[in-house]
């Protein structure tokens, strides 16, 4: 049985149709990645799921519950974990305050002090900014700062858009090594990239999207093989 | 259990009680140089010699004698200034919204704790009671006020704004001058209906209207006598206690930092667990809390209230705001505290300033001026951060 389950799912941005009938599966203890060009749908995806969009038709299942229209706080409690595409850190919060908002459905002083710890151990550079303002980091530290504070609640699916985006080669190595190692701690990840050699590397399984539909579903080794993929994604000639 | 002092943050206690007391002394200090000077100049022109023939006192000696009472009566209103302001701007912070009808908010806390004041005027209670009892009488009034204004920012909130959530940003500014003057008329209404009149004045009880003397200062011929009324020290001193406690709240509690999340990036916000709906709604809540005691306080303060004595303290309490720099807490209290100085400075001594040409009356102008002053020169206000840095 799948962990997260789309089926079908329509989204419309007013009148747009981004999402047209997209169907996904995640396992327990996968790493699930979705790739496709700018606007075939993958962050339309991830907002569907997370509830900032609702779908018109179709439904996103976790375990077997129906997520499909609840607000977006409720679908955080539930357990999916969303780190927003541009990171979405507050500017103006602190280090500490971000990851302590990342906790927010929490109430435990002691376990969100504690979690805090593991999370700064995964990256030690924000230990050193902890009272700094969140809009002072770099654009590194302020990912790191992003994937801690999604950590905060420890979802059972951690939902990454684009965690690569403007960084340095050795940062996205470093982002990337993360992940994996999060993955094998037991965090079920769906993936977001547009750098699809990247996010192969590391998952077990990928989807690629074309102006809201799914056109192809395979395992990661197999989607590197693939000539369309390495033709359109990978630029392979 | 938490011990107590890690549950209080006792510098976020301390900091705004000293920028309450910078703010003040400063505005004071450069205001009260200002007029002093001015008296100076002004002394051995026409100005000074028509007053000397008219009261036989020079024009520094009435300015001098004159400071004392006006910097009282311009922190007085200075304070109610702030309490409105910082309405306007935690709405303004969260949803990037002026409410216009914040000002009527305001009237509604005025009337509903002055007509609680008026019942139990008539139900003789007022007149029986004691001096503690007149101080729980008058917490009670601010506390009812209060409420009902929350409450009704909530409502107003709930009604009129929220389904216009995701409209261009002129929907919900028209929406609001429409709430406002809905709710002008629902008082008019109101009071027509059940007491046939508009204009209610405060009863008087307690000591609220005597003044403490501090001392004499001789000065020349006359001699001037330092004292304070008590209602002044008694809407300084609430207004102070409520400043502190929004300022502990917003910078100290989990509740606060919900809000300045939901202030810098709303879609974030939500995908942090936080019920973004809900905190809106508390921003209302305590917006409108702050405007109803602001409302009872300015009726202990002048006294008599109608249904339109919302419109001057919200437009000049929006202007504290924008002084300040919108959407900036610390910015509302130094915005307000600088106006109430300002205008009180102006409508004291304007007058003798100008031979009697320009009075009290057009204080107002300062007022304003400093609106289209700054909005042209420093659109953020002065302590207001760069726009940019909020995307």
């Amino acid at each position: 049985m799948s962990l997260l389950t789309l089926e079908n799912v329509h989204s419309y941005y007013g009148r747009i149709h981004a999402l047209k009938g997209i169907s996904i599966e995640i396992n327990q203890g996968e790493i699930v990645t979705l790739i496709g060009a700018n606007g075939a749908g993958k962050s339309t995806t991830l907002r569907t799921i997370s509830g900032i969009l609702h779908p018109k038709q179709g439904r996103v299942l976790l375990k077997e519950q129906d997520i499909s229209h609840m607000e977006p706080h409720n679908i955080v409690a539930a357990g999916i974990g969303h780190v927003p595409e541009g990171r979405g850190i507050f500017p103006n919060l602190t280090v500490k305050e971000n990851m302590e908002i990342g906790a927010f459905t929490l109430n435990d002083n002691a376990e969100i002090a504690r979690r805090m710890d593991h999370a700064v151990t995964l990256f030690p550079r924000l230990k050193e900014r902890i009272s700094q303002k969140g809009g002072t980091l770099s654009g590194g530290e302020q990912q790191m700062l992003a994937i801690a504070r999604g950590l905060m609640l420890q979802p059972s699916v951690l939902m990454l858009d684009e965690p690569s985006m403007g960084l340095a080669p050795v940062l996205v190595e470093l982002i990337f090594d993360i992940i994996k190692q999060l993955n094998e701690q037991g965090t079920t990840i769906l993936l977001v990239e547009q750098n699809a050699l990247m996010a192969l590397s590391i998952a077990h399984r990928g989807y690629v999207l074309q102006t809201g539909e799914i056109v192809i579903s395979d395992t990661a080794a197999n989607l590197k093989q693939n000539e369309t993929v390495q033709h359109a994604y990978l630029g392979v000639e | 259990m938490k011990r107590f002092s890690e549950t209080i943050n006792v510098r976020e206690l301390l900091r705004p009680i000293g920028q309450m007391i910078a703010f003040s002394l400063g505005g004071g200090a450069v205001l009260s140089l200002v007029v002093v000077l001015l008296a100076l100049l002004l002394d051995q022109t026409a100005v000074g010699q028509n007053l000397q023939a008219r009261y036989s006192v020079s024009l520094v000696t009435y300015t001098l004698a004159n400071l004392p009472q006006v910097l009282i009566d311009g922190l007085t209103i200075g304070f109610v200034y702030a309490a409105i302001a910082l309405g306007y701007t935690m709405v303004y912070g969260v949803l990037e919204f002026i409410n216009f009808a914040h000002s009527e908010i305001f009237a509604v806390g005025a009337f509903v704790g002055v007509e609680i004041l008026i019942a139990l005027k008539n139900a003789g209670i007022l007149s029986a009671a004691s001096l503690g009892v007149a101080y729980l009488i008058l917490l009670l009034a601010l506390l009812a006020g209060m409420t009902a204004s929350g409450f009704l920012a909530v409502a107003v909130e709930r009604i009129a704004y929220r389904p216009l959530r995701g409209a261009p940003r002129l929907v919900p500014l028209i929406s609001a001058i429409g709430v406002s003057f809905f709710l002008q008329d629902i008082i008019r209404l109101v009071e027509s209906l059940t007491t046939g009149q508009f204009n209610r004045i405060i009863p008087t009880f307690g000591n609220f209207d005597e003044r403490l003397i501090f001392g004499q200062l001789p000065l020349g011929a006359t001699t001037v006598v330092l004292g304070v009324q008590i209602k002044s020290l008694i809407v300084i001193l609430v207004a102070v206690i409520m400043l502190v406690g929004l300022n502990y709240l917003v910078n100290a509690t989990k509740i606060g930092k919900a809000i300045r999340a939901v202030a810098q990036d709303r879609p974030t916000a939500s995908l942090m667990g936080i019920d973004v709906n809900r905190i809106i709604s508390i921003t209302f809540l305590i917006g409108g809390t702050l405007g109803g005691a602001a409302g009872v306080l300015y009726a202990l303060k002048f006294t008599r209230i109608d249904p339109f004595v919302g419109f001057f303290p919200g437009l000049k309490a929006f202007t504290a705001a924008v002084l300040g720099g919108i959407g900036n807490l610390t910015g509302a209290l130094l915005g307000g505290i600088v106006l109430g100085l300002l205008e009180t400075f102006a409508g004291a001594f304007m007058s003798a300033f100008t031979m009697g040409a320009a009075g009290a009356e057009y204080k107002d102008i300062f007022a304003f001026g400093i609106l289209i002053l700054v909005l042209i020169f420093r659109p953020n206000g002065l302590m207001g951060e760069n726009v940019s840095q909020k995307a």
